[in-house]
């Protein structure tokens, strides 16, 4: 399914979590209880050494990942071994795309991410000014690209932007790093309403925690809600407390339900088109 | 150098803007700012540096003829002495640039990051100078191996904000003042220690430390009434290697030496992540990190790897990637030296010349220890700072190895000195 029809008929819930945090088997559960609890699109994080765009949340996570043992060579693995029937997007950083295989550039990963289902990429680290060879091996895999608006960008860059994104746009809904917040940040709205004339579905993530702040952030006119740190929270507790990997899974699934229902009922919430 | 170069991000294919979205912005801004008042010295912004690090730096710094290392090589050695620069090290040269130029644009904050402390204490240093509140990223690690420069920045009245991530050196430090950036950009400036990092800080910290070189050369030329031979520097993120190179690039006659430290082995252990060595550009691949495409000491996949150096200033897996480019193209040569080589240099530069250098710069008197028959006849070498911060580490690193060289302070140790 491309990503974009994820998005079509309903508001999309698109949650986050690092592959292979705290372990590989451990993990491919919690992905799985993630789309058993209502997830329309996985973002899974392929772990590198400097997350620089990342909190501390995501930052332990991937710390938690690296040491179990993930690569991209597992990374792939363990998308092929996912039994899930949502859209997978990778969400990595550059260097990691860029030295996989033996050919330099984008261009191996991108073909063994196709050849293992992947339908989408989100790469923290590269803006448009630097995508063109990435963006050129996704039109050869058939592959979407997805870009991140931030509350700074602005005039040109969007046009940037706007040029290159497929699948869908993801908006940073306050400055600065993943986390999650206890409230939703008022750029939320500017930043949506400055994309308006998009025709790419536009999901918003960083800070978002709760049931309400999807209700809110659907009402407000966004078409997905993104959720990484609230999560990834959950796998955290439940390896430091050593919860059994069954309870740590419902536990997702119920989190994962209760953003969706959040996303659902913002969409009610829209004021509804006149009808002529 | 033209406003042209304001907006071109890459030398060669190194160099560019791989960086966060949320900071796009605000590069764009630096890369305008750049333009205007470094390049076109808008509202005579360059007047007021030069100036200024004049006043209060201390330039124009000598370019000293060493005695008793010229005897020793039978080659005449020349010291560009920023040991002498206010603060003890080049650094300055770059924090002052950077802190009045967020001061032109008007920013309100300062934040910056150090691994040997010297580009915080010079960032620490300006910020109070110019008025400007100012914060510092430093990894655990340094902190520990460099506490005066700790209590140095805390003294200027800046913050230190101790990153505990990692192995807490430079790298983890230069990601969490990014992960700063990113959140607070509107108002805040970020000072980048090194000719790293996304276009256009490569370009724009070589413009404010080619003062080295541009004095290097025309002192070269009044001593000796010609160019040296060779100039050597140390390499770490290579700031002070740019510097003391840029205004000798286009004089292919001098041959340019970037000494990087090669710690305690170039092999590098693949399986635990760790280069025992700080030297991308001699034995690294290329990749993309901290915001630029450069020479990186990474693994395989691409993860970056833990480096090590006797020197805290270059215990760092990247490189500038103008460095990256010039060695590329033949124009600059890598080259390395062990921690022992740079410990006993150490020593060595203390002793004949009376000269206490840091410990990045020993590397460069390492290197020419090693090889002065190589490097031609005349010699610049650059003394990129000094070696009080380096003392605690000296002291211990000296009392793990029986080096010949090193004072004999056994005799404080039998009435209660304990220093070794």
């Amino acid at each position: 399914m491309a990503l974009e029809d994820a998005f079509a008929d309903e508001p999309a819930f698109v949650p986050y979590l690092a592959a292979g945090d705290p372990n590989y088997a451990a993990s491919l559960e919690y992905v799985e209880a993630l789309a058993r609890g209502g997830a329309d699109v996985i973002e899974l994080g392929l772990p590198f050494s400097e997350p620089i765009a990342e909190g501390k949340t995501i930052q332990d996570a991937i710390v938690r990942s690296l040491e179990a043992g993930m690569t991209p060579t597992r990374f792939f693995e363990f998308v092929e071994d996912l039994d899930v029937e949502v859209p997978i997007v990778c969400m990595t950083y550059y260097n990691l795309i860029y030295q996989y295989g033996d050919e330099e550039g984008p261009r191996p990963f991108v073909e063994k991410a196709a050849e293992v289902g992947i339908e989408g990429f989100v790469v923290p680290d590269l803006p448009a000014e630097e995508a063109g060879p990435l963006r050129a091996a996704c039109d050869e895999f058939d592959i979407d690209l997805v870009f991140i608006v931030a509350p700074t960008t602005k005039g040109e860059r969007l046009e940037k932007m706007m040029a290159q994104v497929s699948g869908y746009v993801y908006v940073q809904a306050r400055l600065g790093v993943t986390g999650a917040r206890d409230d939703v940040d008022d750029a939320t709205e500017a930043s949506l309403a400055r994309l308006a004339d998009w025709d790419v579905p536009k999901a918003v993530g960083f800070g978002i925690k709760t049931g309400e702040h999807a209700e809110r952030i659907v009402a407000a006119g966004a078409d997905g809600v993104i959720v990484g740190s609230a999560l990834v929270d959950i796998v955290a507790e439940g390896h430091e407390s050593g919860a059994s990997v069954d309870d740590v899974a419902d536990e997702l699934e119920a989190k994962a339900h209760e953003l969706k229902q959040g996303a659902l009922r913002g969409a009610q919430e829209r004021p509804q088109p006149e009808r002529t | 150098m033209s406003t042209d170069d304001a907006h071109d991000p890459k030398f060669g294919e190194y160099g560019g803007q791989y960086v966060p979205e949320a900071l796009m912005p605000a590069i764009e801004e630096l890369t305008d700012a750049y333009g205007r008042y470094v390049l076109e010295n808008e509202d005579g912004f360059m007047d007021e540096f030069r100036e200024r690090l004049a006043d209060f730096g201390g330039r124009p710094i000598p370019l000293q003829y060493a005695e008793q290392l010229s005897e020793r090589y039978d080659t005449d050695v020349y010291l560009k002495r920023e040991d002498l620069l206010h603060g003890g090290a080049h650094k300055l040269n770059n924090a002052l640039g950077q802190v009045l130029l967020a001061k032109y644009m008007g920013k309100e904050r300062i934040i910056a990051e150090t691994g040997a402390g010297q580009h915080g204490t010079a960032t620490a240093m300006a910020a109070a100078h110019l008025d400007m509140p100012c914060e510092i990223y430093m990894g655990k690690t340094d902190i520990a191996r460099q506490r005066p420069n700790v209590f140095r920045m805390r003294i200027n009245g800046a913050e230190v904000n101790p990153v505990t991530v990692g192995r807490g050196t430079l790298k983890e430090a230069i990601s969490e003042t990014m992960r700063d950036w990113a959140t607070t950009v509107e108002t805040t400036h970020y000072v980048i220690g090194s000719v790293v990092g996304p276009h256009p800080f490569p370009k724009m910290v070589r413009d404010f430390q080619s003062v080295i070189s541009e004095e290097a050369r025309a002192q070269c030329i009044e001593k000796t009434g010609g160019l040296p031979d060779a100039v050597l520097a140390c390499a770490g993120g290579g700031s002070n290697t740019m510097g003391a190179f840029a205004e000798f690039v286009d004089d292919s006659d001098v041959s340019l030496y970037a000494v990087e430290a090669g710690g305690s082995s170039l092999q590098v252990d693949e399986e635990e992540g760790v280069a025992p060595n700080s030297a991308s550009l001699s034995t690294g691949g290329e990749g993309v990190l901290h915001g630029a495409r450069t020479k990186l000491l990474q693994d395989r996949d691409g993860q970056i790897m833990e480096s090590h150096s006797v020197s805290a200033g270059l215990d760092y897996a990247g490189v500038g990637p103008e460095l990256a480019y010039l060695v590329d193209e033949g124009r600059v040569t890598p080259v390395n030296v062990d921690d022992d080589i740079a410990l006993e240099a150490f020593h060595r530069l203390s002793q004949d010349e009376g000269i206490i250098p840091a410990l990045e710069t020993a590397h460069a008197f390492g290197y020419l220890e090693e090889h002065h028959d190589e490097v031609g006849d005349t010699v610049v070498v650059n003394v990129s700072g000094r070696g009080d911060k380096d003392l605690e580490t000296v002291i211990e690193e000296t009392s793990k190895r029986d080096l010949d060289i090193a004072p004999d302070m056994s005799v404080f140790e039998q009435v209660g000195g304990g220093m070794l």
